[in-house]
């Protein structure tokens, strides 16, 4: 109770709650976040019920069109005759897990390459670090396209779209590893020749104590602020690879795929399948780009640079 | 008249909530051809008052209050155009490290002759030709194949050289000189002081050089302002400061000398440390470190008593001791 | 001596990059599908498609097989498309101008864009046009490039019907390059896609640019420029400038290899009949050797910008150190 009060307290929570910024994004993300983890009880209708959907009722505008909208679907329904605001939280929510799940794998995978090669040096340290080298000079969307274009053609779509989420959790969690792994390693290089660590040694603490005890605290701040944005960036991965067809299948979208299954009907007037969840999208992310920002300004960590 | 005065002047860095004070009003003067040291410990606000001369204090710091004359010229008032024309043309500064001062992606010669470009309406040539008659001067071998070099292949030494180069380039009447060898190895600090000297006496240049080492003060200049929190504490003629400090600050940093202290004896170090921007202490703020310190101390910021030659700031100038070092002792 | 060593050693670790992708389009194409069902039907035997395999090659040991594949693709074979019963390489040739134009279009944006406001916003960072870019910009990054096509399409196209919605429009052919730059309607038909495709690119590049050019703007070197009373133009856009588009140089060679992801995602909304399109395509058609050839060729284009980028940075920077040497 009293470690809440003392960060409560600290000049962070002080400069955040001046931030107007910072408290907005903050406000909307938790919003957003929120209801896409409660969908299944705030959501009208549930789009994966396919007895639910009456093909009738496709294509309708949101309610407030007072000619053609339909006061049961406060913003209009898809092509399928799906409720909008029903599928968007659903959809929200797959984005989010896709975006949650491959930061974590990404933060697994570079904390621990970033901590073993500052930590053991030498050939391992040089290895990885080429290795990162590589992989960054390579663009994480284009080998994501690559393999999950190959993926499918070998799978099948049909199996593949069942296997699609953890697709994509799989591909963008590897593929975003060598920025975690650089600010850590540059970190652990930092600390590890500092007096403490040296006395740890000395004492008979082992190896992997001190790094997981003494060194990783020592990270904290630039992986929170660099998750943060990743978390953005996954996400917006994620919705390029569901619009071109090699993520999430239509029936069970995520916001990207139901962009894309939205985008021919803007010709035909029907601009809200498209836009609503667009609008989201760009909510989404872009708020949490702004705290990502906000976060940087104020931790002020050390992040790896060239 | 003297060439260049600053008068009661104050800095302030204005940082979110609240304003740091570097600089508590501080006056000195230089003559033409003269050479002032300004000493003190990192944080003394040396350095900001050098900076703050040329206008040159890095964001987002300012001059609060007070002035800087130079030939008569309220210089502290002046526009950006105006200043331009006195730096590096009237007035010109050396940096602290060598390593640092240089662009490291133009060569030598472009970024000598572009300071005498913008002083001067010369050719090209006639720039080139300055620029290594200045190099000679400064004793760098086969100054026409510098001119070509980038900054990373020369050495330490040879990048001050350069620097002093440029700094002399359009024969200025005062070098600021910012701790000017002390990234520099020690067997290369003696060369650049001596070089420095000479360059000054030669060419009557005035010299403000600031630095921490008394030892290099006491043998390249005339006179001497010895900084503490922003103030001066003790100012008077090199010779009567080291060899009679009145202050108990500039005693300590006297004392503290390696060659003040006999072999196998602990070296005299000033207890405690300089206090923070925003923990400065009311009264003398040397207050907390001073072994004469007491009630009075604590009162009023003491001013500056004694002679136009040597002068200090202290309450209790006449209750202090006589100074003896450690070689007297002997 | 030293440039021609670490020129050598960069060449060889592009050679061994190539490798390693070659292989992977190697193992893609052993495991996908089997190439026998697209040159005979149903009908034949059992027997005779093991005879078949066997005058193929099919069945020979790895190493055998992809000493056959290296063989031929550095003789640019890389198989016939099935789909367009043409050598992969020849499709994927004929798309590669479409593609490359919309790469020009989008870097020029970025370059005559980004490089001034990124210098304003570091030079002025308080000021109110600064604020204003500077949030603009992290829109810009928060806004994928997709919708920012779909949108463009939706607002000048759908909309206001200002500018064309698909395809590259009227080209012309100079040396067998049909290029949409010399006619009026192929230069209208690029403006939103090349918008789109900057449209991630160009904010990310104003932040680099400012916060590489304020760092440097801090530096000693920078205040003794000062200090010598040069003009403020020189300050920034010699001393400052210079020094600021070494780390923008060796960004933006790594962000040629991301722009062309972009491209995918671009072409797919615009319907621009370059690579990218031509890459989902062959996806939805399984048609394997024009998967592989593409990610052979774009695996080059990585390769080759990167190498390229990092020899003109050895070159132009003075104080680079070069690895590896001494």
């Amino acid at each position: 109770m009293s470690k809440l009060r003392i960060f409560l307290g600290s000049d962070f929570v002080y400069r955040f709650k001046k931030d107007k910024v910072a408290v907005v994004s903050f406000s909307i993300v938790i919003l957003l976040v929120l209801s896409a983890v409660f969908a299944p009880a705030i959501a009208p209708y549930d789009p994966y019920d396919l007895k639910s959907i009456d093909i009738m009722d496709s294509e309708l505008p949101p309610s407030w069109n007072e000619e053609e909208g339909d006061d049961r679907f406060f913003l209009g329904t898809d092509p399928q005759g799906r409720d909008m605001l029903s599928t968007i939280l659903y959809g929200m929510r797959i984005s989010l897990l896709i975006g949650f799940f491959a930061v974590i794998l990404q933060l697994f995978i570079g904390v621990s390459i970033g901590l073993i090669s500052g930590y053991v040096g030498g050939r391992v340290d040089a290895f990885f670090m080429r290795l990162a080298d590589i992989q960054l000079s390579l663009s994480t969307l284009m080998v994501a396209i690559i393999a999950l274009a190959v993926f499918q053609a070998s799978f099948g779509s049909e199996l593949y779209s069942e296997l699609a989420i953890f697709m994509l959790i799989l591909v963008i969690g590897i593929a975003e590893w060598p920025q975690y792994a650089r600010t850590v390693r540059a970190s652990v290089l930092a600390e590890k020749h500092k007096e403490y660590v040296d006395a740890a040694r000395v004492i008979g603490m082992s190896q992997k104590r001190i790094m997981l005890r003494h060194i990783l605290p020592n990270t904290l701040s630039p992986v929170l602020v660099i998750s943060t944005i990743q978390v953005a960036n996954a996400i917006i991965s994620e919705a390029a690879l569901s619009f071109l067809g090699l993520g999430m299948p239509v029936n069970k979208p995520s916001l990207g795929s139901l962009i894309s299954s939205g985008f021919e009907f803007i010709f035909s007037g029907s601009w809200w399948i498209t836009v609503i969840p667009s609008l989201v999208l760009i909510a989404l992310i872009l708020s949490i780009n702004l705290l990502g920002d906000w976060l940087r300004d104020a931790l002020n960590p050390k992040l790896y640079k060239d | 008249m003297a060439l260049l005065e600053v008068n009661k002047l104050e800095v302030q860095f204005p940082l979110g909530r609240k304003t740091l004070q570097a600089i508590h009003g501080i006056s000195f003067a230089l003559e033409e051809g003269e050479r002032l040291g300004i000493v003190g410990e990192s944080g003394a606000g040396k350095s900001v008052a050098a900076f703050s001369i040329l206008n040159l204090l890095s964001k987002p710091g300012r001059i609060s209050a007070g002035e800087v004359v130079f030939e008569g010229q309220v210089i502290s008032e002046f526009s950006r155009a105006q200043m331009r024309h006195i730096r590096g043309n009237r007035i010109s500064m050396i940096f602290q490290d060598p390593m640092m001062t240089l662009n490291p992606v133009l060569t030598i010669g472009t970024q000598m002759s572009e300071c005498l470009k913008t002083h001067r309406n010369i050719s090209n040539s006639e720039a080139r030709e300055i620029s290594i008659s200045k190099l000679r001067d400064v004793m760098i071998p086969s100054p026409e194949n510098r001119m070509d070099s980038y900054p990373h292949e020369l050495s330490g030494g040879m990048r001050q050289r350069v620097v002093i180069a440029i700094a002399l380039l359009s024969d200025p009447s005062i070098i600021i000189a910012d701790e000017p060898t002390t990234a520099l190895d020690v067997t290369i600090q003696a060369e650049i002081m001596a070089l420095m000297l000479e360059l000054c006496k030669n060419n009557n240049v005035g010299l403000v050089l600031i630095t921490h080492d008394l030892a290099v003060v006491s043998q390249v200049t005339e006179r001497i302002i010895v900084m503490y929190a922003g103030r001066i504490v003790e100012e008077g003629l090199t010779h009567d400061v080291i060899t009679n400090p009145k202050h108990p600050y500039t005693r300590g940093l006297i004392k503290a000398l390696p060659q003040e202290n006999l072999p196998g004896t602990r070296l005299n170090q000033i207890r405690g440390s300089m206090p923070a921007l925003d923990a400065i202490p009311a009264g003398c703020s040397f207050n907390p470190r001073c072994d004469f310190a007491d009630g009075e101390c604590h009162k009023d910021v003491p001013a500056l008593v004694g002679s136009e030659t040597h002068r200090a700031a202290c309450v209790h100038i006449d209750r202090i001791p006589a100074f003896q070092n450690a070689g007297d002792a002997k | 001596m030293d440039y021609l060593y670490f020129a050598i050693r960069r060449l060889l670790q592009a050679v061994l990059v190539m490798f390693v992708i070659s292989l992977i389009g190697f193992s893609i194409q052993d495991n996908l599908g089997d190439p026998l069902r697209e040159l005979v039907g149903q009908s034949v035997s059992e027997s005779e498609r093991d005879a078949l395999r066997d005058r193929m090659g099919l069945n020979d040991p790895f190493l055998t097989q992809y000493g056959r594949f290296m063989y031929k693709a550095v003789q640019g074979d890389l198989g016939n498309s099935y789909f367009f019963k043409k050598p992969a390489l020849e499709v994927i040739a004929a798309k590669f101008p479409a593609t490359l134009e919309l790469v020009i279009g989008a870097s020029l944006l970025i370059i005559f864009f980004a490089i001034p406001l990124g210098v304003y916003c570091a030079i002025n960072p308080k000021g109110w046009f600064s604020k204003f870019i500077m949030g603009f910009s992290i829109v810009g990054i928060s806004v994928p490039v997709f919708l920012t096509a779909i949108f463009s399409i939706y607002v000048f196209s759908v909309e206001l019907g200002w500018m064309p919605s698909f395809g590259r429009g009227e080209t012309s052919g100079i040396l067998g390059w049909q290029s949409g730059f010399l006619t009026v309607d192929g230069l209208v038909h690029l403006v939103l896609p090349s918008i789109s495709l900057a449209s991630i690119m160009m904010p990310l590049f104003i932040r680099l640019i400012r916060s590489e050019m304020m760092e440097i703007l801090q530096l000693d070197y920078i205040r003794f420029a000062w200090a010598k009373g040069l003009m403020p133009a020189r300050v920034w856009f010699l001393h400052a400038f210079k020094n600021t588009l070494l780390p923008v140089i060796t960004v933006g060679g790594v962000q040629i290899g991301t722009m062309l992801a972009y491209t995918i995602l671009t072409e797919s909304v615009f319907q621009w009949p370059g690579m990218g399109f031509l890459f989902l395509e062959a996806v939805n058609r399984v048609d394997t050797p024009l998967i592989i050839a593409y990610i052979i060729v774009v695996g080059l284009i990585f390769v080759v910008t990167n190498t390229v980028v990092d020899l003109v940075y050895t070159w132009v920077n003075p104080t680079v150190k070069l690895v590896g040497s001494k």
